[in-house]
């Protein structure tokens, strides 16, 4: 792996974004609106606003880089370009990690306006700073990247590539705490739900929701959900081929 | 099955090829003591390659030299394992048995991907940049680094230029047309400035004046920037274009020659009825 390379290819892909503007407005507007949609939907109820509006503000950008990074592999599968940069000195990791931090940016963007809304425009009550609100976010859109980038792998059309999304990520929704305690759902499914990535994330969001420091268990979440995005990319990097079966 | 093209320009264009010196082209025994930068060898040399996909054999245990500085055409139909061989010879191609020696290495050595250029059969450049950006991207793919940036810029201008894309280069690919796609991909392959030139149906649904242009421009790298072309098409007029050709079939070699000798070999006036000659040969 090369830093230069792995650059390059980072700008590339923000590149193509900027060729894009109604994906750069969606991915940057569309989360703010579902936190200000959510803000009214429990008018009544703050309180629940609250939980939810924090939690939420981690899964946005997991959802939202899970979906462009699965698509943008897949048409760099089916186009071509993949086999022609793995012919050349390009090391897989330079492709995944440029893929990476250019999704990272774009999400650091995302959740700061979702966030600067949630916390000032909407009220959203946070203990704990909300730089780490930001870090949980981040962690939280490489883990989505690295799924997607996983998930391409398996997909031989976009038709399927979407189909991923409620196979992947619906499940982490249902079981992540975001709709109940994670310990008060039958043991069977809290078991899977200590798999799962995103009940973590969402388990980070919480803490800074109810702690004025990052506390250790908010350190041991983000610490897996770092861990598992990291696991997750060198697996991603595995399914790229280098040559034609 | 036998591609041919009624608006061929024909052999008054075509540059001439009688340079081919078949003598140079020996046997991997002429080669000298093996350095791997200096080996005055054939570019390509396969023994007995064979390549199988899923439960299919696509190539039969191949022997075949690609002589240096000189234009070889890989003929066939569709199917008959072009692109397949072509894979084999850059290293993207699983499953090759047999001998595959290139530019002195075993095909597939990572060292070597600096020294190819190859271009697949669709362009494979991102639509959503312009020509530039697609080339600046592939250029600093090659050559990394901050430092490199100004040395980057000349290769990147020289390679819209010889595809005659200049006016252009600005436009975003997703624009422009077919045969202009497939000459920014070709564009991408002349980045390195490589060694051996790999090109999977460059010419595919060209306008005559264009290909004829292109031809040009693979007769001039070869000669005067001493490239190795290996171009593959399932067009046989395009064969009088070439040093020399492989003529593929059903994943078996039915001949390697130069034009010349393998019409005065089967007594025929086109590569195209030399090559049905072969075949009704073969199957007889």
């Amino acid at each position: 792996m090369t830093v230069s390379r792995t650059l390059a290819t980072a700008a590339r892909v923000l590149r193509q974004l900027r060729h894009d503007p109604r994906t750069i407005a969606l991915l940057l507007i569309v989360p703010s609106l579902m936190i200000i949609l959510l803000r009214y939907v429990f008018d009544g109820s703050p309180a629940v606003f609250n939980s939810i509006g924090a939690s939420l503000l981690g899964i946005f950008p997991l959802i939202t880089m899970f979906l462009v990074s699965s698509i943008a592999t897949l048409r760099e599968r089916t186009s071509g370009t993949l086999e022609r940069l793995l012919a050349m000195p390009l090391a897989k990791g330079d492709l995944i990690g440029g893929y990476a931090i250019a999704f990272g940016a774009i999400a650091v963007l995302q959740s700061l306006i979702a966030t600067g809304i949630a916390l000032w425009l909407l009220d959203l009550n946070v203990t704990g700073s909300p730089w780490l609100l930001l870090l949980v976010a981040l962690l939280d859109a490489l883990l989505g990247t690295a799924l997607g980038l996983f998930v391409s792998a398996f997909a031989a059309s976009e038709f399927q590539a979407v189909q991923f999304m409620p196979a992947v990520i619906f499940p982490q929704l249902l079981l992540c705490g975001l709709f109940t305690p994670r310990d008060t759902m039958q043991p069977v499914l809290r078991r899977i739900s200590d798999v799962l990535p995103m009940s973590y994330a969402v388990d980070a969001m919480t803490q800074v929701l109810h702690h004025p420091h990052a506390t250790a268990a908010f350190a041991r979440d983000a610490g897996i959900v770092a861990a598992v995005a990291i696991l997750v990319l060198a697996l991603g990097a595995a399914t790229l081929p280098r040559r034609t079966p | 099955m036998v591609n041919y093209n009624p608006h061929s320009p024909g052999d008054t264009t075509t540059p001439e090829p009688a340079a081919a010196p078949a003598a140079q082209i020996a046997g991997p025994a002429a080669q000298a003591p093996r350095t791997a930068e200096t080996a005055p060898g054939p570019a390509v040399t396969a023994e007995a390659l064979t390549v199988v996909r899923g439960d299919r054999t696509v190539l039969r245990g191949l022997d075949f030299t690609v002589p240096r500085a000189r234009i070889t055409g890989l003929l066939g139909p569709s199917g008959c394992g072009k692109s397949t061989l072509l894979r084999a010879i850059v290293g993207t191609q699983a499953k090759a048995t047999g001998t595959l020696t290139v530019l002195g290495a075993p095909a597939g050595t990572p060292a070597l991907r600096e020294r190819i250029g190859y271009v697949t059969q669709a362009p494979s450049i991102y639509q959503d940049l312009t020509v530039r950006q697609n080339l600046d991207y592939f250029a600093a793919v090659l050559h990394p680094g901050r430092a490199h940036r100004t040395a980057r810029a000349e290769p990147v201008t020289r390679a819209i230029e010889d595809v005659d894309l200049t006016s252009h280069a600005d436009d975003l690919a997703g624009r422009l047309s077919g045969g202009q796609l497939s000459r920014v991909s070709l564009a991408v392959a002349l980045l390195g400035a490589p060694e051996l030139l790999v090109l999977d149906e460059p010419t595919v649904g060209l306008d005559p004046v264009l290909r004829r242009d292109l031809w040009t421009l693979f007769h001039s790298i070869a000669t005067t920037r001493g490239t190795t072309l290996l171009v593959s098409s399932h067009v046989m007029d395009e064969a009088e274009r070439c040093h020399r050709l492989l003529l593929l079939r059903e994943g078996a070699l039915l001949a390697e020659d130069t034009p010349d000798a393998l019409r005065t070999r089967t007594g025929t006036g086109t590569v195209e009825e030399a090559f049905l000659h072969l075949v009704d040969e073969a199957t007889r």
